[in-house]
């Protein structure tokens, strides 16, 4: 990661950590894994317009981990599809920004999301319509681990693999840790990776937090498969009290923990 | 009335085929349940616009919101019960809360699909339907009345959900029959009671009215092909007309089309009421018409209720 890079993935970190303080509510753990995949999506693969947001060849991106949707806010502004200003409206009556994402109410989201598990077939019909028309955008899909323990995304892998829909990537956000515990003690997944590979996915695995190594991933020549990237994360990534701490999936931070939070951050 | 008798599924399957020729932004899915909800007549015309998603109903209901937001217009077909049932969230979240355009044209609603059993049969999609924010209802009431909603639905935007049925059944209605979304049609007119009725119970309905006539009682029906949003205006105007009203459903009197016209009613007119459906109970094997006597769906449950709504009337207006 280059110096920009990182300074860039700081002030993501910043702005979620405002948002979440400010609605006394939301995800921070899930928010704060997600940052370098998006990142790395919005700055080196996704093709976008935020003047245009109905241009058909767009690429898509669902985020089917819906809860991590302060990172995407925070990039989105980033990228011009909204003010900034509206970062500290989120989850607020009448808010663009709603608690999880919704594609009627704020630019540059394409699906919405937050019920678990529906993100990858939502993912399958925009990827579907790609194909049919042959037109050349691609489909990207941010899952969460635990979101696997869903029969819905089975069905979903299933579909692609039968479609061919090499035009569609799942990014695995593999932190390794879901509400009420570690994926292991809750559910174990096994090995995700062979489990899409037994539906016939290439399958991929990257440093989840390493931009451009997540870029290059997503940035290699189609196969004939849909694509699987996991990519190894840290739930809370960046704040030393949240990192790998199963209580930060859904927590408000105190005014004590939010200042120890922005001291890390250097702020 | 036509003595040939025809499904409603079968109409809708030769419906969404001729559609498809009109307009190839129609889109067909199905989830392996094309030769029984008759998606196959598309399938075979159109078999590029046509996808199949295994038995995997929950996975069809959220890709067709993808591929509706991708600028089709998506009819999505299998079982009211595993459509409708299983599949219920995905409808809710990827669906309606996007306003997809998504055509929800789901078969073997109700007891008249027979044998399959109470493991098959819809008593609840209706009420489930008709609760979510952004949905319209149609229970088409026969064959030439299917093909009407089929191409209404796909005119409105947004998600619309069609009940079809497995059963041939009467035809009530004619070719020049005008169908509009949200505009029920009175089929018979009468001042001593109404009958509200919707899908194949519009038939039994009539033939109510029939009887009640030998008896020397005038019995409106009125066609209530749109369950949401409903012809408040119509349902109120016949209710106070007659001053007693009858609804006639296949499916359970809670959250239906009976539950539709009482929220509609309630304190607004004086008219007695009374609903005619399944009460609170799943189906079973059975021949349909076996499992008509047995559910009390039938053109003599219409007309004692009928009776029983008049008395009730007299006796309120003789206490005044």
């Amino acid at each position: 990661m280059t110096e920009t890079q990182q300074s860039q993935a700081q002030q993501i970190r910043i702005d979620i950590l405002k948002m979440l303080y400010g609605c006394q509510s939301g995800h921070p753990g899930g928010s704060l894994s997600v940052v370098e995949i998006l990142l790395a999506l919005y700055n080196h693969v996704l093709r976008y317009d935020p003047v245009n947001l109905s241009w058909e060849e767009r690429d898509r991106l669902v985020l089917s981990k819906g809860h991590g949707c302060p990172a995407l806010y925070a990039v989105l502004a980033q990228k011009g599809f909204f003010p900034r200003e509206s970062l500290w409206t989120l989850r607020q009556l009448g808010s663009i920004l709603q608690g999880h994402p919704d594609m009627r109410k704020t630019p540059g989201v394409d699906a919405s999301t937050g019920s678990l598990g529906q993100g990858m077939s939502i993912a399958v019909g925009y990827a579907l319509a790609g194909q049919r028309a042959a037109k050349p955008y691609r489909v990207f899909c941010v899952l969460g681990d635990g979101e696997a323990q869903e029969g819905l995304v089975w069905e979903a892998a299933m579909a692609a693999a039968h479609y061919k829909l090499n035009n569609l990537t799942v990014i695995m956000d593999y932190n390794q840790l879901q509400i009420d515990g570690t994926n292991d003690q809750v559910m174990s997944l096994g090995s995700i990776q062979d489990k899409f590979r037994a539906f016939r996915w290439e399958t991929l695995e990257t440093d989840g937090h390493d931009i451009n190594a997540i870029a290059e991933v997503l940035n290699r020549p189609a196969s004939d498969a849909p694509r699987f990237v996991l990519c190894h994360t840290v739930k809370g990534k960046g704040v030393s009290f949240m990192e790998n701490a199963v209580g930060w999936h859904g927590k408000p931070m105190d005014q004590e923990q939010f200042n120890a939070a922005m001291r890390e951050m250097g702020c | 009335m036509m003595a040939d008798k025809q499904s409603t599924r079968v109409a809708y399957g030769k419906a969404l085929a001729e559609l498809g020729a009109k307009n190839e932004k129609v889109l067909a899915v199905d989830a392996d349940l094309a030769h029984a909800t008759m998606t196959v007549d598309f399938a075979t015309q159109y078999p590029d616009r046509f996808y199949n998603f295994g038995i995997a109903e929950s996975n069809m209901m959220a890709a067709a919101s993808g591929l509706a937001n991708s600028g089709y217009t998506v009819f999505a077909s299998t079982f009211a019960l595993f459509g409708a049932g299983r599949a219920y969230e995905q409808i809710r979240n990827s669906i309606c809360y996007t306003h997809a355009n998504v055509k929800l044209g789901l078969s073997h609603a109700g007891p008249s699909c027979g044998e399959d059993g109470g493991s098959h049969q819809s008593v609840e999609d209706i009420a489930l339907m008709r609760v979510l924010p952004d949905m319209t209802v149609l229970v088409p009431c026969d064959a030439i009345e299917m093909k009407k909603a089929v191409f209404a639905a796909a005119e409105k935007d947004g998600p619309v959900y069609i009940r079809t049925g497995r059963l041939p059944t009467d035809i009530c209605t004619a070719e020049t029959t005008p169908f509009e979304i949200g505009k029920a049609i009175t089929l018979r007119e009468g001042s001593d009671v109404v009958i509200f009725a919707c899908g194949i119970m519009v038939a039994q309905a009539l033939e109510a009215a029939e009887l009640l006539a030998a008896e020397g009682v005038a019995a409106a029906v009125v066609n209530v092909h749109t369950i949401k949003p409903l012809d408040e205006e119509c349902v109120l105007r016949m209710a106070n007309a007659c001053g007693a009203v009858v609804t006639a459903e296949e499916h359970s009197v809670i959250g239906g089309l009976g539950a539709a016209i009482a929220e509609s009613l309630m304190g607004k007119t004086c008219a007695s009421f009374e609903r005619v459906g399944i009460l609170d109970r799943f189906g079973q094997s059975g021949k349909p018409q076996d499992l008509f006597r047995e559910y009390g769906l039938t053109s003599e449950a219409i007309v004692k209720a009928c009776q029983r709504v008049i008395m009730q009337k007299h006796a309120s207006s003789q206490q005044r």
